[in-house]
């Protein structure tokens, strides 16, 4: 209990005296995982919405591959965006590995199967007449999509959540194609296991709390705007 | 007749194998209230999804005031109509933000949305729940919201898709009442889908029989529900009455019809030998006892078996058997407990000869 006593005393102290370096790998990992989950947005949430309302060939195939990629272990994405961005791998001429971009684009792997897959189950649970009904009293296309979207906004922002929560605290990946290097690729996860591998628990239970309390932060924001009533009209076109 | 506001031109709508729908034409004119109506399954929804632009066909055309509707108008003419559904789907609002959506969508202003709103909110009597939560409403008041949404928008062509289907018959009848005497008023083209012969016959100028995807009858509300063109068509819309038989004699617009039960006179132009059906309406066929002395012009009468006595509504259904026929009445309450007739006794079925409706079976 001591050494989680203390934890929370370095934890603070931390926070209060606004310590450089924590700071930095702390606003260094909502970089890249705010990055990576709003990237996810926009390639997972129409990729949701498409799968949802359109029928074509390979739909269920592709439903199969989203719904595996919602489970897929963050190591796994490492090894194949460390494969693909190696020196001699296919995309190794780009000389990204190791770099945050290379860890933006892990991410993005992990958060767009999930914000895809919560973005088609929650068009999914909508009324299927609610489209035409829309449609049937004039609405245009990007209208019809955004009053859906308010529509769906619960199970959306779930989805956001849901995507964001499972960056933030990957390590994995972070730690093959980041490779965890001071001041340019340590983010809030790296940290912690590297100060728990020399022993520094404190620090390392300070990052973990830090970890905890931004993840906290930001599902509070979004549970907040998930939870308002009011409804905000599209702009007519 | 005015040029069509919509017409349909050999539509047909088909996913994967089955066909779904298939028109060779129907138009909507200007002013009028098209009724369609058929069973559950015909392809009435169908129908008017395609009729508001809200479904592609497999082919045909749809013309909107004389041309052509190709996709790239889809979204400007679909702006000028207005659907509602049988399932009002209210956004997670207010009751005057959902009936102001349409006019939202199309950019108005705050106070000209709320001079198009209020009087419908109020032709509707639902101006007093304006502030209310739509999921609050009851079914009939959100069907009555859906209706301010879609009337708002001054349509020229006003979709409605079973609209009263899911209500209790007392909202169902006040809403109803309500619809019609605004259509009337306002002339606004309506194309109602039902599948209520009342609904259709109350509201609609022109009634389509729409069976398994296929327009059967158009006409007027009173020819086809007195004159239906086919047995499909009598089926559905109550005539109860249908007798088999064979033209014996005919003369100058009058023909004997005999029956597995006896002969009947109708009126029409046959040919001795031509296979029949004929089509009575029940409240065509008037009963009385046998031997007692009918005061009534009817000169067709059938001895027949009384099988069933059912009490309906303000009347009683009675239903007789005569041969192989079988025959419907609806009598008034009085005159039924008048005739003291019983299940089990013999009846006399009278009707007139221009009553009947002889539909030629091929």
């Amino acid at each position: 209990m001591g050494l989680v006593w203390e934890g929370i005393k370095q934890a603070c102290w931390l926070l209060f005296t606004g310590d450089a370096e924590v700071l930095g790998i702390t606003l260094f990992s909502l970089q890249v995982s705010g990055t990576a989950t709003a990237l996810s947005l926009v390639v997972g949430i129409p990729l949701g919405i498409l799968l949802a309302m359109k029928r074509f060939p390979g739909r269920s195939f592709a439903v199969s591959l989203i719904n595996t990629g919602m489970g897929l272990p963050p190591v796994v994405v490492g090894l194949f965006v460390t494969i693909f961005l190696w020196r001699s791998g296919p995309l190794g001429f780009m000389e990204l590995l190791y770099t945050p971009t290379a860890m933006i684009i892990a991410q993005v792997v992990i958060a767009f199967p999930i914000v895809a897959g919560l973005t088609m189950a929650a068009f999914q649970s909508l009324n299927p007449n609610l489209r035409l009904q829309l449609l049937g009293i004039g609405a245009s296309t990007p209208q019809l999509l955004w009053l859906l979207c308010k529509e769906a906004r619960l199970p959306l922002l779930a989805a956001i959540m849901a995507g964001f929560g499972g960056v933030i605290s990957e390590v994995g990946a972070s730690m093959m194609v980041g490779g965890n290097i001071r001041g340019q690729t340590r983010v809030l996860t790296t940290a912690t296991v590297l100060e728990t591998g020399k022993g520094n628990f404190e620090i390392a239970i300070a990052l973990g709390l830090i970890l905890l309390l931004l993840t906290f932060a930001v599902n509070l924001l979004l549970t907040h705007i998930q939870q308002r009533e009011q409804i905000r009209w599209p702009k007519p076109s | 007749m005015a040029e069509a506001l919509l017409s349909l031109h050999d539509i047909r709508v088909q996913y994967d194998e089955p066909t779904v729908l298939e028109v060779d034409y129907l138009a909507v004119y200007p002013g009028e209230v098209l009724a369609v109506i058929g069973p559950n399954g015909a392809g009435k929804s169908t129908l008017l999804r395609l009729m508001g632009l809200l479904l592609q066909p497999t082919q045909g055309k749809i013309y909107f005031h004389g041309r052509e509707v190709i996709p790239t108008d889809g979204f400007a003419i679909r702006r000028r109509m207005a659907s509602v559904f049988q399932e009002p789907l209210l956004l997670n609002a207010s009751v005057y933000d959902n009936a102001a959506l349409g006019l939202r969508l199309r950019g108005l202003d705050g106070r000209t949305i709320e001079q198009r709103i209020r009087p419908w909110l109020k032709r509707l009597a639902i101006e007093h729940l304006a502030r209310r939560q739509a999921r609050t409403l009851s079914s009939g008041e959100a069907q009555r919201t859906s209706l301010v949404r879609a009337l708002a928008l001054d349509p020229e062509l006003l979709l409605l898709d079973e609209p009263f289907s899911p209500l209790d018959p007392p909202t169902r009848e006040g809403l109803l009442l309500d619809l019609e005497r605004i259509l009337r008023e306002t002339g606004i083209t309506t194309v109602f889908v039902t599948h209520d012969r009342d609904e259709a016959f109350m509201l609609g100028d022109r009634v389509a029989v729409l069976i398994a995807g296929k327009i059967h009858h158009v006409g007027a509300a009173a020819e086809v529900f007195s004159r239906p063109i086919n047995e499909a068509v009598a089926h559905f819309v109550g005539v109860d009455t249908k007798l088999s038989g064979v033209v014996e004699a005919a003369n100058a617009g009058w023909a004997q019809v005999r029956l597995n039960g006896g002969r009947v006179g109708v009126a029409g132009d046959f040919q001795a030998g031509e296979q029949v059906l004929l089509c009575l309406r029940p409240e065509d066929i008037t009963l009385s006892a046998p031997g007692e002395d009918l005061k009534s012009s009817a000169r067709n009468r059938l001895i027949a078996k009384l099988v069933k006595i059912i009490p309906w509504g303000a009347h009683y259904r009675a239903e007789l058997a005569c041969g192989d026929s079988r025959l419907v009445a609806l009598i008034t309450r009085p005159s039924f407990l008048e005739l003291k007739l019983h299940e089990g006794d013999d009846a006399v079925a009278s009707f007139k000869a221009t009553a009947v409706h002889v539909i030629r079976r091929k």
